[in-house]
């Protein structure tokens, strides 16, 4: 029997939904870690019953947490309890320490902070948390302020990939209002040795050999808040989304525009065409039609909320330029909630099924491609991040 | 034997109810940054979340009381009270009151 499992991160703990093939009737299962941020949770395609979570607190820190289970049980990588108390640790649960030895790089100690001066790099969060296609012990990290980490031994141990902060622009990066985070990492089914990722406010960045080396894709990007707005770095991506079967196609949500690229990211174009805003966070693409996409049109980057009061996602089936607002079982007055980068997701199931979470505590799923819309749950904390896994 | 009391965070992160106690190795005074290091020792999972992995630095929104004083800005090698180290008193790990 088919099912689909909903990972929802809050503001003050994860909660997963789950249900059968039909979406109708859903069990939640939270708050675990309650109490604390849940940046993101996701599942391994490789091992779906593998999960890991970025549990988050501005008192503690950061944890990494990882479920054997489908989200039963978690434990904290690395940092089972040694059994006789005086030993040295063994474990290095939850350690994420920037890499600025000479032999993997050149060391990069700052970037540009809000004022023009030079800032050291102080780790703060994982933002997100993106498992191999193939590994379930492999699992990249991007964290703020700004950098790609990597695991391979199921989160005990993280590196960095510094050649994605050393490879020349990282001094010229700026923290936007929401820090300076990598929030999308995006892995090439096609090629191992490709990865997307984005960062807010410096841009989208691509590797092709594995991380080793990387550069900026932004080319056709157009920020009126950068001196130069059509500069190599500096644009604030807000989200980038591609479709498995076509991986160099790509759609982006940036701070205003949405955008695509057919070449890898090597160009982009604007295809916001007739959307009300194009500033927005999350984007998405239907799971069995490459051109579909989704969108939740915000108003303004100083107000955050749906367009007069109505909750509306937009849906192009041309891969951009034409969008028709989904609304039907959406809120259509009175609603000014935001819907958050990292807080859309897609099952694969025959008829698509496309969720999403606000900051009001509402995960919405539509079982028919977002032709009509259900909350799955109305009163959690606000939502972070969804993301859902399909399950044979 | 020294008596720890954690923020009901960390004792759920670290899976404990009510005080951790530990045996400090050492023959010298019992100091807090020995008292950290016995504790993180037997639980890894803690390392980090009271004091920066590589600095060991405090994290700020975190105090350290024993004895009802305020013993957050003494260095982390002077001598903990001996009602500490006779484990008369516990050490208190303090999360701030704040946030939402």
């Amino acid at each position: 029997m088919s099912g689909v499992r909903v990972l929802v991160g809050t503001r003050k703990g994860a909660f997963i939904l789950t249900a059968d093939g039909k979406r109708q009737r859903w069990d939640v299962s939270g708050p675990h870690f309650a109490g604390w941020e849940i940046y993101h949770m996701k599942g391994s395609v490789a091992d779906p019953n593998r999960v890991y979570a970025s549990q988050t607190s501005g008192w503690f820190g950061q944890i990494i947490q990882r479920s054997c289970d489908g989200g039963k049980t978690w434990e904290a990588p690395g940092g089972g309890m040694t059994m006789e108390p005086g030993q040295m640790p063994k474990g290095e649960s939850n350690k994420f320490v920037y890499d600025a030895s000479p032999e993997t790089g050149k060391p990069l100690t700052t970037h540009q902070w809000y004022d023009g001066t030079q800032h050291p790099w102080e780790f703060k969060r994982v933002w997100h948390l993106e498992p191999s296609l193939t590994d379930p012990d492999t699992v990249y990290a991007g964290v703020e302020d700004a950098a790609l980490f990597r695991t391979s031994d199921g989160g005990k141990t993280w590196q960095e990939l510094a050649g994605l902060r050393g490879h020349g622009t990282g001094p010229k990066w700026q923290p936007g209002a929401g820090g300076m985070c990598l929030h999308t990492i995006l892995l090439d089914p096609s090629n191992p040795k490709r990865i997307y990722v984005a960062i807010s406010a410096a841009g989208a960045f691509r590797t092709d050999d594995a991380g080793k080396t990387w550069k900026p894709i932004n080319r056709g990007l157009h920020s009126q808040y950068i001196p130069d707005p059509n500069a190599e770095v500096g644009h604030c991506v807000h989200r980038i989304a591609r479709h498995s079967s076509r991986p160099n196609v790509l759609f982006m949500q940036k701070h205003w525009d949405v955008l695509r690229s057919d070449d890898g990211g090597d160009s982009w174009r604007e295809v916001s065409g007739n959307l009300p805003t194009d500033f927005g966070f999350v984007i998405d693409v239907h799971a069995h039609e490459p051109e579909t996409i989704y969108v939740v049109p915000i108003k303004s980057d100083s107000e955050h909320y749906p367009p007069d009061g109505k909750l509306r996602v937009y849906r192009s089936r041309s891969g951009g330029n034409e969008w028709e607002a989904l609304t039907k079982g959406l809120p259509q007055r009175d609603c000014y909630v935001n819907v958050l980068r990292d807080a859309m997701a897609v099952d694969a199931l025959d008829s698509c099924g496309v969720y999403f979470g606000t900051t009001g505590g509402q995960v919405y799923g539509s079982t028919d491609g977002g032709d009509s819309w259900a909350p799955i749950v109305r009163d959690l904390p606000a939502v972070l991040s969804v993301e859902v896994q399909t399950l044979a | 034997m020294i008596r720890v009391v954690l923020p009901p965070h960390l004792r759920t992160l670290a899976q404990v109810k009510g005080e951790v106690t530990l045996d400090v190795p050492g023959g010298g005074p019992v100091t807090r940054g020995a008292v950290l290091d016995a504790l993180e020792a037997r639980y890894p999972m803690l390392r980090g979340t009271i004091r920066d992995h590589v600095t060991e630095q405090r994290r700020p929104f975190l105090r350290f009381f024993a004895c009802e004083r305020d013993l957050t800005h003494e260095p982390p090698d002077a001598p903990l009270p001996d009602a500490v180290a006779s484990g008369a008193e516990p050490f208190l790990v303090i999360g701030a009151i704040a946030g939402g």
